[in-house]
């Protein structure tokens, strides 16, 4: 007797407008003419011109989308140390610390970890003289650190279903395990890395809490020009940006996805 | 004594290993652990009115002896005020009733994925992590507009007929509830998904075939066999609501304070340095517990696994 379906379908698209609705909306209304964002009184762009003016927003935007990039480039590149070492060194001495260090970082509340790294720099700045004061590089630090773990999972996965034939071939026909690893592995793994990269650069552009503890004066993110802004009510310049990020997101999502699909996906199994 | 010379394949593992393993750890271990002692530390000192703003915990007197000071007091006064506590109780209600409620809309929803056809499959998960890669506070702030006073929700529901006035669900625990299950349902739903698909169909066949209703066999099979599944969901989400700072400070009300809301009111108003980081040392007590059982049922399963 086979089980009736439509119950667990009408879950499935209960769950599925329960998550888009919400961002839909938000999308139709960046386009209300109205400065109340829930009350439709015609169409227009004008929100999007004075997003373009908001040179507070522009600043912030600017600075997160750097902080962004260079985490994400360290953290694919710690990262896939700390995979490498899960997956191809097998049990070394001291595995299970490092599973539970690169687990943590992942489900520990922003708050303690803002809080603790904020403290962290405030004892060596007393200490070493380093970092003089907050800004870029306290905030990219912080980030990096539950990026990596981030990352740490995503190329984990990848390494571990990866083929090993090739690398097989080519360390039986005399290569070094350096060079194995630069011309045979990471071409395989590279979608893996690919996702890590953009998982760390949104998980950095979407950081508030954390940045708010790390950073300092003059160096503030575009999400805690958003929180300020969104404190004070609804305000249809965030629908703007919103659906930037969200059409921005969408797009890259997508190309990501075909890539791991189309970039070796059938192969490496 | 000079140690026998490794040759090359010995050498290069050994240097890999230092590089693979040594940097990540030695990062972790500055930037992960060491603040956590750090903080520690600041929970047993007095604020004061100094940059930073605490008291040293050692003083080295002229004598060459050292004083050391610990403050009870933040632990104390956490423990004392009901405030405190009840932020706490107020959290850990939070955080299970939404992981509750993430499990009840997330299970059904990752057995249909999985049991889908396959070539839906890809589109069907994709559309459930999309929301995970957009921004989090923008998700968030999207409810503002749905639930507030003349948002679409009371607007909809007054066109409707179904009510006379605009009911108030923002900034109550309700909106704390919708806000923390829209945002973590994916984390609840994609450990689920992989752990039903890798479930082996012929036992249910099996179970079909020896008469049993498909009701039954998803009790007596498929739930005790995704228990791995469900654990790491469940962590997923309970261990970061436990904290959470921004829904029930954008969505929440002033009942409906939360320990994450706490730390950040003594740190950035207050200036309490050590009262919060106190406050940190007793969140984070209180996630270890959930944290190593999860940590030990991922282990269980990918042991399992391989």
């Amino acid at each position: 007797m086979k089980p009736r379906r439509w119950p667990l379908y009408t879950v499935l698209a209960f769950g599925y407008a329960f998550l888009y609705v919400p961002v839909l909306l938000l999308i139709v209304y960046s386009f209300n003419e109205s400065r109340l964002v829930t009350v439709w009184t015609g169409f227009s762009t004008k929100w999007y011109g004075e997003l373009l003016r908001n040179q507070q927003l522009l600043d912030a935007a600017w600075l997160s989308i750097r902080i962004a990039a260079t985490n994400a480039t360290f953290a694919v590149v710690l990262g896939t140390l700390a995979a490498n070492a899960l997956v191809r060194h097998g049990r070394f001495r001291g595995r299970g610390g490092f599973e539970l260090l690169l687990t943590a970082p992942l489900v520990m509340p922003d708050v303690i970890i803002g809080l603790s790294l904020l403290l962290l720099f405030v004892a060596m700045q007393q200490t070493i003289g380093w970092p003089d004061g907050r800004g870029f590089t306290t905030i990219t630090i912080a980030h990096l650190t539950f990026s990596m773990a981030y990352v740490a999972v995503v190329v984990r996965a990848r390494l571990a279903q990866m083929d090993r034939s090739l690398e097989e071939a080519a360390m039986d026909l005399g290569a070094r395990p350096l060079t194995v690893y630069l011309r045979i592995t990471l071409p395989l793994i590279a979608p893996a890395l690919l996702s890590g990269w953009l998982l760390a650069f949104t998980l950095s552009l979407d950081d508030l809490v954390i940045a708010s503890f790390v950073s300092g004066p003059g160096s503030t993110t575009l999400p805690m020009v958003v929180y300020s802004s969104v404190r004070m009510g609804v305000s249809p310049q965030i629908n703007a940006l919103a659906t930037l990020i969200v059409l921005f997101v969408t797009v890259a999502v997508i190309v990501v996805t075909l890539a791991l699909r189309g970039g070796g996906g059938g192969r490496a199994r | 004594m000079a140690a026998p010379v490794p040759n090359r394949p010995v050498r290069d593992r050994r240097l890999s290993r230092i590089v693979n393993v040594g940097l990540p750890y030695l990062w972790l271990g500055l930037f992960f652990l060491l603040p956590l002692g750090i903080v520690l530390r600041i929970s047993l000192a007095e604020p004061a009115l100094a940059q930073p703003p605490y008291t040293a915990l050692w003083e080295w007197l002229e004598s060459g002896m050292v004083t050391i000071q610990l403050n009870f007091g933040n632990f104390m006064l956490v423990w004392a005020d009901d405030l405190y506590l009840v932020a706490f109780l107020n959290s850990l209600r939070v955080a299970l009733v939404c992981t509750l409620l993430c499990l009840l809309l997330g299970y059904p929803m990752a057995y249909a994925i999985a049991t889908a056809p396959e070539r839906w499959r890809l589109l069907l998960l994709m559309l459930i992590v999309l929301p995970f890669w957009t921004s989090f506070l923008i998700r968030v702030y999207a409810w503002i507009g749905i639930l507030k006073a003349n948002g679409f929700l009371n607007n909809f529901l007054l066109w409707l007929g179904v009510i006379d006035e605009p009911l108030a669900i923002l900034h109550t625990q309700v909106a704390v509830y919708i806000g923390v299950v829209y945002s973590y349902l994916p984390f609840m739903i994609l450990p689920l998904y992989a752990n039903l698909t890798r479930l082996d169909r012929s036992l249910l066949e099996a179970a079909a075939d020896l008469g049993c209703r498909p009701w039954r066999a998803f009790l007596r099979v498929t739930l005790p066999l995704s228990r791995a599944g469900i654990i790491a969901g469940s962590m997923l989400v309970f261990i970061p609501v436990v904290g959470e700072f921004v829904i029930p400070d954008l969505l929440g009300g002033p009942r409906t304070l939360m320990v994450g809301g706490m730390l950040w009111t003594e740190f950035f108003s207050n200036k309490d340095w050590p009262l919060a980081a106190a406050l940190a040392m007793v969140l984070l007590g209180l996630l270890v517990v959930p944290f190593v059982l999860m940590q030990r049922w991922q282990q269980r399963a990918e042991a399992r696994g391989s």
